[in-house]
């Protein structure tokens, strides 16, 4: 696979991209007045050949945006954008030969032709030699357990079935750069599962770049290497997924179980937030070793029980909303 | 590209073939309609032979292509461009523009490709029957069955172009119901379904029979009868020809300023 990136080695290159739309606003029957929306502002970053990037924030933060001007589907009001070496906007037709896109809540599907009918299409769309194309498709099909379906039409696949077959659908001509947007809406447990383990996998072998959008945190926490974390048009956060942690102030929590009921524990290094009975929960900074205060308490205290519970990034990520 | 297109056009004749009951149900109405039209023909060309220039016989041969084009040009509307008003107003026309295909061709060879079906079936089926149940007339040469059968394409490229526009309205307005009223209203009319283009008066015969929707029945159906031969015959064509091109450029014309101004819906 050969691998274009801009001058300076990234992939994708974003330098303060602005995005504005202007929204026409009714005041009276017949009158309006228009209204600037700041969708994207100030917007900057790269990524890297074979980076697995999550891309996250609320509903209305402007991913959507970006992705659709990354594809070149959306064109940037003010700054600077380079996909694969290309201009999105400009170039859409040639980058799109670069890109697999997947929409967690979108088909690019025949609704009425077994998947077998879609793939071949999309081989001629995007001249994928025959042999190439029939050595991603068996590959894909078979890691992707979808065998047994390609004669079935996509109309009576399950939600699963068919989200599986739009990403062998995005994959088969080989694009070096994958954009994921809510994957894994929907699904249940075992498929997002599996779906997540094929992304790893394709990641690992092809040097695939990831870039993925979600509200599902898992999804993060079990693939990406790298947050950037989006509000209100503009990256808030990037970085690699446990400075997440301690940016967000994000704290663990250790679970004492008392012998006896006893007055909430004072030790240097942690906060004891609340006291039920003889169960007691301290907190402490995520990034601290648990070590030192288990050893205070201990040496304090008649302790049965002790337990330490991760923060929850979901928390971690409110917390950088609300700051 | 062209192993692409016909590649589309396959699986979209395909696709409008795996509805077997839904075709049949269709032919029955055809048959119905055709049948009854040719009563009422009857009747009006008995009481005023040659109007418009037709005998009997090419009135009621006028009736069964106007039934076999129905489909086939979709009149009505509808077709690949009716995936395309839906997938602008849902947001879905987002992957149509990932993909490195031009949004016209990919949405005309599947309607292509429909179209081919819909002859086949909505078409040469009712009018065997009515060749069965009635006289009617055919093609009298060679040049006149070549040229009917180059008439058809530009037919429903014209009829596409018109119904892609249509479409292209739900960038702006979301939902295009609107103007595809008015289209089709429009199409019935000035097609020659409801009442055959050389009936029209005077001067408004020589306006309808220029403008685009003299191509989807008139102009091949005055083809196969002999009514248009010769240089009268190119004339024809030539006139479809200049639609279809004119038409679609404006459909990339409006394209282009919707994929610039306009936002695709949805996150």
């Amino acid at each position: 696979m050969t691998s274009t990136s801009s001058a300076d080695g990234s992939l994708i290159q974003v330098r303060d991209l602005h995005r504005t739309f202007t929204v026409r606003r009714k005041t009276s029957r017949f009158r309006g007045v228009r209204d600037e929306v700041v969708a994207v502002h100030d917007l900057t970053f790269s990524v890297e050949v074979g980076e697995m990037v999550g891309y996250i924030g609320p509903n209305g933060a402007g991913k959507s945006t970006t992705i659709k001007m990354l594809t070149g589907i959306l064109v940037p009001t003010d700054g600077s954008l380079s996909v694969a070496g290309l201009d999105p906007s400009r170039q859409r037709t040639e980058l799109a030969r670069h890109l697999g896109v997947v929409f967690g809540q979108r088909t690019t599907l025949w609704w009425d032709l077994p998947l077998r009918d879609s793939f071949a299409v999309l081989q001629k769309i995007y001249r994928t030699s025959p042999e190439r194309h029939r050595a991603n498709l068996a590959e894909y099909v078979e890691l992707l357990d979808l065998g047994d379906l390609l004669d079935t039409p996509v109309r009576q696949l399950s939600l699963g079935q068919r989200m599986r077959g739009d990403i062998v659908a995005a994959l088969l001509h080989d694009p070096e750069i994958l954009f994921l947007d809510e994957p894994t809406i929907g699904l249940d447990v075992i498929s997002k599962g599996r779906l997540r383990e094929f992304l790893r996998t394709l990641n690992a072998e092809r040097r695939t770049t990831l870039m993925l959008t979600t509200h599902d945190l898992q999804d993060i926490e079990a693939l990406c290497d790298r947050v950037i974390v989006i509000d209100h048009g503009t990256a808030v956060f990037d970085g690699p997924l446990a400075d997440l942690h301690t940016q967000g102030g994000s704290t663990r929590t250790l679970v004492v179980d008392l012998v006896d009921e006893a007055p909430a524990i004072s030790v240097p290094g942690a906060v004891t937030r609340r006291v039920e009975g003889p169960r007691q929960w301290l907190s402490f900074p995520a990034d601290a070793s648990a070590a030192p205060i288990v050893a205070a308490v201990a040496a304090a205290y008649d302790v049965a029980d002790l337990s330490i519970q991760e923060p929850d990034i979901e928390d971690v990520i409110r917390e950088i909303y609300q700051r | 590209m062209a192993g692409l297109y016909l590649s589309v056009a396959t699986r979209a004749f395909r696709r409008y073939s795996t509805y077997t009951a839904a075709t049949l149900a269709g032919m029955f109405t055809n048959c119905v309609f055709g049948i009854i039209l040719c009563f009422v023909y009857q009747e009006l060309w008995s009481l005023k032979p040659h109007a418009g220039g037709y005998d009997v016989k090419e009135a009621i041969t006028y009736v069964w292509l106007g039934q076999a084009m129905i489909m086939t040009v979709l009149v009505w509307g509808g077709g690949p461009t009716n995936d395309l008003a839906n997938r602008i107003r849902t947001g879905d026309v987002a992957l149509d523009l990932y993909r490195p295909v031009p949004l016209i061709g990919w949405y005309a060879a599947q309607d292509l490709g429909r179209a081919a079906y819909h002859l086949l079936a909505r078409g040469i089926g009712p009018t065997l029957l009515g060749a069965l149940l009635f006289d009617i007339r055919w093609p009298g040469s060679l040049g006149a069955w070549l040229a009917f059968a180059v008439s058809l394409p530009l037919a429903v490229l014209v009829s596409f172009a018109i119904r892609f526009l249509v479409a292209s309205t739900a960038f702006w307005l979301l939902d295009s119901s609107g103007p595809a009223t008015v289209a089709w209203i429009t199409a019935a009319f000035l097609s020659g379904l409801t009442v055959p283009l050389v009936l029209f008066p005077g001067w408004t015969r020589d306006v309808v029979l220029t403008l685009p929707w003299a191509t989807f029945i008139q102009i091949p159906a005055d083809i196969w009868l002999g009514q248009r031969s010769g240089w009268h015959a190119v004339e024809g064509l030539v006139l479809g020809a200049a639609w279809a091109g004119v038409l679609l450029l404006v459909c990339a014309f409006v394209l282009r300023r919707a994929t610039a101004k306009v936002v695709v819906q949805g996150g």
